[in-house]
């Protein structure tokens, strides 16, 4: 779980993140912690409780997005961030699990709230070094 | 930007000729200085815009454009339904309707000396809900959500929210016709239910701002503007309910354009005929989201006139104009001289009907509509005046507000929250922000120069300057 690392690209008004990882989901699981890294720092947030999420689409790419989405609307609608993602993928399936906690002003500092999770520079790649998930959030 | 990519049409008219699959040129109004900041994918999004299918005259981008998700940030692009024009949800945006009001105190600038201007700002910053996980005081019921998706800003005015004279000042008079709350997903509805009357996070704000100078006595009289005045502006949107249509129907137009037989050269340009099942299911839901923004601000302003009645009675805060930023709408513009029903995209951009135009309000219909244009913490904002007439350039549009220099990233690395407010209070200017790092990343250097891409939109007859205004307390999300 959480095994690879995390970063940010630039955009113009916007976020890039960028997950890494040995396999598809770690990928989309540290493209979910660079998603929150846009918030606050991922470190910060307690697991104080774990929120379960299902989704599919039609290609790995749009299942990212869908992915990352379905995040957004969570931390959107329970006032929640989180700090750790599991994913596990069937094909074009995916169930994966978020824990965190209640927004925390104090604490969290959060700097913006994410609107969603664009197509623009959306890629799912294997390469020599394991995997690649990225896209560009709107904030 | 390489400006050898572009032909020079004039000081600020920039031109791509209709090459390979652009089915009409591209054309960018800004100084070479502005094209030269400009990121290379602006030019990549308008030729791939150009391509797409119906659209008719150009595909525009604003002085203070930038790049964006398929279309560009500052991308005015107008299609025709009868020719197998297109609707996009990316043309769109996914903050459907953001947009900004100013409202006139009456007041002078000396009316806030003193300590009531921290009192204003703390009392401004307390009442208006800002920021991440912020909550309204409205709690929408399934049936009150409907009624405000279909009523906009009429709605929030019949519950007590502002007076009908408010309406009268808001583009299609408060509420977007033809929209269709059953197009509204459970999911979008959820999102909003308690968020109806917050501002937000990122680049929204209320600001109270002083008219520096007056550019068009003419103008400022009848927009009811005077040198050293306050204003108030606030700048937010459709909330989370329009985050999620935006969401939604971009993912759904991704999948729909190849049954439709639409090549799209990235399919981050996602959209669907107009007159398709998808198409007009996005628009219905889009005009129930520009009716949620209307409603939002409409709350905002609300709160804003409470604040003002407890702090500085004697404010009038009479509603001067309300613009939208991220819509598609449908306009009749004169095109090779015969005149056509458009589905005009505003990405970024604001409408700018000028002298005449049927829709404003008689008080402002001489004058042209006010261009309400947001710049950043520190350099203010401005009021243009549509430019219109018979030399309408890019659909009756105009720019939106200063773009931003650098990435969010790039901001962080160069200003600590604490330091940029330290360094505005020092010249006079109060924010209160819930997070310093969102501060920093909103630092007035992260943005252009307002007033070059202001110039620029007026050299280029698309608006012309009518007050610059200061900003004397900034709330940000």
């Amino acid at each position: 779980m959480a095994e690879g690392r995390w970063e940010h690209f630039p955009h113009g008004a916007d976020v890039g993140v960028r997950g890494h990882g040995p396999t598809r989901a770690a990928a989309f699981e540290q493209a979910a912690l660079a998603l929150t890294a846009a918030v606050c720092d991922p470190g910060s947030v307690l697991s104080e409780e774990a929120v379960e999420i299902d989704c599919e689409a039609a290609d790995e790419e749009l299942l990212l997005a869908a992915w990352l989405n379905a995040v957004v609307y969570e931390m959107a609608v329970r006032r929640m961030l989180f700090g750790r993602f599991a994913v596990a993928i069937d094909g074009l399936r995916l169930h994966g699990r978020a824990w965190g906690e209640p927004v925390d002003l104090g604490r969290h500092r959060p700097a913006v709230e994410v609107k969603g999770a664009t197509l623009t520079e959306l890629r799912v790649a294997q390469g020599p070094g394991g995997w690649l998930a990225q896209c560009v959030i709107d904030v | 930007m390489d400006l050898n990519a572009w032909t020079r049409v004039s000081e600020t008219e920039w031109r791509v000729p209709r090459a390979g699959r652009m089915r009409v040129p591209a054309v960018l109004f800004a100084t070479a200085d502005l094209v030269a900041e400009m990121d290379d994918k602006v030019y990549t999004q308008m030729v791939n815009v150009a391509a797409l299918p119906g659209i008719v005259g150009a595909s525009y981008a604003m002085p203070d454009a930038h790049w964006g998700y398929g279309f560009p940030i500052g991308g005015v692009a107008a299609f025709d339904a009868a020719h197998g024009g297109v609707v996009s949800a990316g043309g769109v945006g996914f903050d459907i309707s953001c947009g900004v009001r100013t409202l006139l105190t009456g007041l002078k600038a000396g009316a806030l000396d003193g300590p009531v201007k921290r009192l204003l700002a703390d009392a401004l910053a307390a009442h208006i809900p800002a920021g991440v996980g912020s909550t309204g005081r409205i709690h929408l019921t399934d049936g009150e959500m409907d009624a405000m998706l279909a009523g906009g800003a009429a709605w929030a005015v019949e519950r007590g929210y502002g007076t009908p004279a408010d309406l009268e000042r808001i583009e299609e008079r408060g509420r977007a016709a033809g929209a269709v709350p059953a197009n509204v997903s459970a999911r979008a509805r959820r999102r909003q239910r308690d968020e109806m009357g917050t501002l937000g996070s990122g680049n929204h704000y209320i600001e109270v701002q002083r008219v520096a100078a007056v550019h068009d006595a003419a103008a400022a009289a009848a927009f009811g503007l005077a040198a050293d005045e306050l204003v108030v502006s606030i700048h937010c949107g459709s909330r989370g309910l329009g985050h999620q249509i935006g969401t939604e129907f971009l993912a759904r137009m991704a999948g729909a354009a190849a049954a439709y037989g639409i090549e799209l050269p990235d399919r981050e340009l996602a959209c669907a005929p107009i007159d398709s099942p998808d198409g007009q299911g996005y628009l219905g839901a889009m005009r129930a989201a520009v009716n949620c923004a209307l409603a939002n601000r409409q709350i905002v302003t609300h709160l804003a006139r409470e604040v003002f009645a407890e702090v500085l009675p004697q404010a009038r805060l009479e509603l001067l104009y309300d613009v939208s930023h991220n819509t598609c709408k449908v306009e009749r513009h004169g095109v090779e001289g015969a005149m056509r029903e458009l589905h005009v995209h505003r990405k970024g951009a604001t409408r700018a009907f000028g002298p005449g135009h049927p829709d404003l309000p008689p008080a402002l219909r001489p004058i042209g509509q006010p261009v309400l244009i947001g710049g950043s913490m520190g350099t203010g904002s401005y009021i243009l005046a549509g430019a219109g007439g018979d030399g309408e350039r890019a659909f009756a549009s105009a720019c939106h507000g200063a773009g931003r220099r650098m990435s969010r990233h790039q901001a962080l690395r160069q200003w600590k929250g604490r330091e940029v407010v330290d360094e505005l209070a020092a010249r006079g200017i109060l924010v209160r922000s819930p997070s310093w790092r969102g501060v920093a990343e909103e630092a007035p250097g992260a943005y252009k120069d307002v007033g070059a891409v202001v110039g620029a939109a007026e050299r280029a007859g698309l608006a012309r300057k009518v007050a610059w205004l200061e900003p004397l307390i900034t709330v940000k999300g």
